[in-house]
């Protein structure tokens, strides 16, 4: 690996001091603020870590809710026998380990059975944990924690930036290369001795891994879990159009898609409660007809238009 | 001469059809062979096969001594087997230094950092692209393609280079040109096993060739010698009863 070019470490201070610039949001915000910085930060976390995989494979997954989920029983279960913190990396591993199988079920066919399988995956582990319930007889579980939003906020305001330095490191590495060539030909990439299999389990497992410890973190916030909230198909499907809509080019373009969506779907959420599934239908439909490489291309775009318009003068 | 690559009884099925049936051949380091035949005779089939593309129905392949019939593409390649595709296959998102540099870091000498570039760098020179770098594939002539394609696969330094009908599809100057390109792997003394039509390529640049006919060796010998054989004079121009 390269060493850091004065760029890389501007670049790392910026990032530094935005974070620490969201972090005082619980101190500036009130609490409808607070609630919506969480919502924000659980979003950009789940589709930073969803695009560091699907974004060079092209391989679209909608198995977020299932890791997700896994999470937020972890810690519903977990806290009742073991320390909180010791739970955020037991989901970790649980997530990594359920997404290395899924790997290695699926990632050797191609796209559109992934993306079926990650889509059913969730509905599978969400039935049986019901069906597992209704045989405990218990309908849900208590997460009755001290745990209050604004740490919510902060340990997943320092999941993000692990997320960004994770995925700043796999671009610069040869599995970030040989993800890229992936995407773009997956038969150049064997032939060209990349074990194409390999890569993709061990990329998947980030997402898993990530999508499991918000889960674990966001369990405390919701007080009562039941399967129907914890595996919510809604979810996978969110984080998808969020990282389409910033574009998944960029490290910071899910998050570019994560503000104005989550905004949005508040507004949405206010003023139409019984359309929003509809609604958000047409944000898929407009991310796909209008921005296919999403805000990050839209910038691309204009910044290429800005360069050569100033190679005429 | 010990040979550097074998196939002994290397067979093909695609359910009914015998795409390749019984192929043994031998490549000697610094060899140039020509595989050659009709359409449809087998001759990308054994390519595949050799890389690893398709799986071997039965016989046996193997690389300095060293079976690789059943490894998978990415193994083969790793040992040192490297390919060009019939159709061009590059990366489209890419520029064409990266396009190489896929070759210099995951193949058989594996490179990674300013050594990758430097590598990457060295092969456009050598195939005519030095300084085009930076250009995005979608902007490269076809044989430009070609060009950035074959650097490719020498970035990895690989034992041996296949070549599937690499210079299908050029016009007179490009292929004189191509074949110029070619000469000089044969002339640094690379293992290449190439797949032509063009019989010109083929007698100026093969040692040996191996004549296929449906799917079997009909012939083997050097380029004069098979191009006047009657069996592959046949097989390409059909027999009197047939017409």
């Amino acid at each position: 690996m390269s060493a850091l070019s004065s760029r890389d470490w501007g670049n790392l201070a910026l990032c530094a001091i935005a974070l620490a610039i969201a972090a005082c949001l619980p101190w500036t915000a009130g609490a409808y603020g607070l609630s919506i910085g969480v919502t924000i930060a659980m979003y950009t976390v789940l589709a930073t870590s969803w695009a560091l995989f699907s974004g060079p494979t092209h391989y679209i997954s909608l198995a977020s809710a299932a890791f997700f989920g896994v999470g937020t029983y972890v810690t519903g279960i977990g806290i009742q026998y073991l320390p909180y913190w010791t739970l955020l990396p037991i989901a970790g591993v649980s997530g990594a380990v359920m997404a290395a199988l899924v790997g290695l079920a699926t990632l050797r066919l191609s796209g559109v059975y992934f993306v079926i399988f990650t889509l059913g995956l969730a509905e599978f582990v969400r039935q049986i944990i019901t069906w597992s319930q209704n045989i405990s007889g218990t309908k849900g579980i208590y997460v009755l924690t001290s745990i209050g939003e604004m740490h919510i906020y902060w340990q997943l305001l320092g999941l993000a930036a692990l997320v960004w330095l994770l995925g700043w490191l796999i671009g610069r590495s040869r599995l970030g290369f040989a993800l890229r060539i992936i995407g773009d030909d997956e038969a150049v990439a064997r032939h060209s001795g990349i074990d194409t299999a390999r890569a993709k389990i061990l990329l998947f497992m980030v997402p898993g891994a990530v999508a499991a410890i918000t889960g674990a973190m966001l369990a405390p916030r919701y007080v009562y879990i039941e399967p129907s909230l914890a595996f919510s198909p809604m979810l996978s499907f969110q984080v998808v159009i969020m990282a389409l809509l910033g574009g998944t080019g960029r490290l910071w373009g899910p998050l570019v898609g994560v503000i104005p969506f989550t905004f949005l779907w508040e507004a949405i959420s206010v003023s139409f409660p019984n359309q929003t599934t509809l609604l958000l239908g047409v944000c898929f439909l407009v991310i796909v007809y209008l921005l296919p490489k999403g805000f990050v291309g839209l910038i691309d775009l204009a910044a290429r238009r800005m360069r050569s318009a100033e190679g005429y003068v | 001469m010990t040979a550097l690559l074998s196939l002994r009884g290397v067979t093909k099925r695609f359910g009914g059809l015998v795409a390749v049936n019984r192929m043994d051949f031998d490549v000697t380091e610094h060899q140039v062979l020509g595989l050659i035949g009709p359409n449809g005779s087998g001759k990308s089939t054994t390519l595949n096969l050799i890389s690893g593309a398709f799986p071997v129905t039965s016989g046996a392949i193997s690389l300095r001594g060293q079976p690789i019939t059943h490894l998978a593409a990415q193994d083969i390649a790793r040992r040192g087997v490297a390919r060009t595709f019939q159709l061009v296959r590059l990366l489209p998102s890419m520029t064409v230094l990266q396009n190489v540099k896929a070759g210099a870091v995951f193949g058989h000498r594996r490179h990674w950092g300013h050594e990758a570039d430097a590598v990457a760098e060295a092969m456009l020179e050598k195939v005519g692209l030095a300084g085009r770098g930076h250009m995005m594939v979608g902007q490269l002539t076809y044989i430009d393609t070609k060009r950035v394609e074959l650097a490719r696969v020498l970035a990895g330094e690989p034992g041996v280079v296949l070549l599937d009908e690499w210079l299908a599809g050029l016009n007179p100057t490009e292929l004189e040109e191509g074949i110029r390109l070619i000469r000089g792997l044969r002339d640094e003394g690379r293992t290449v096993i190439l797949v032509e039509h063009v019989m010109d390529a083929i007698r100026s640049l093969c040692d040996r060739c191996v004549v296929m006919a449906a799917g079997t060796k009909i012939a083997e010998g050097t380029p004069g010698e098979v191009l006047s054989d009657a069996a592959v004079i046949r097989a390409y121009l059909g027999d009197d009863d047939d017409a």
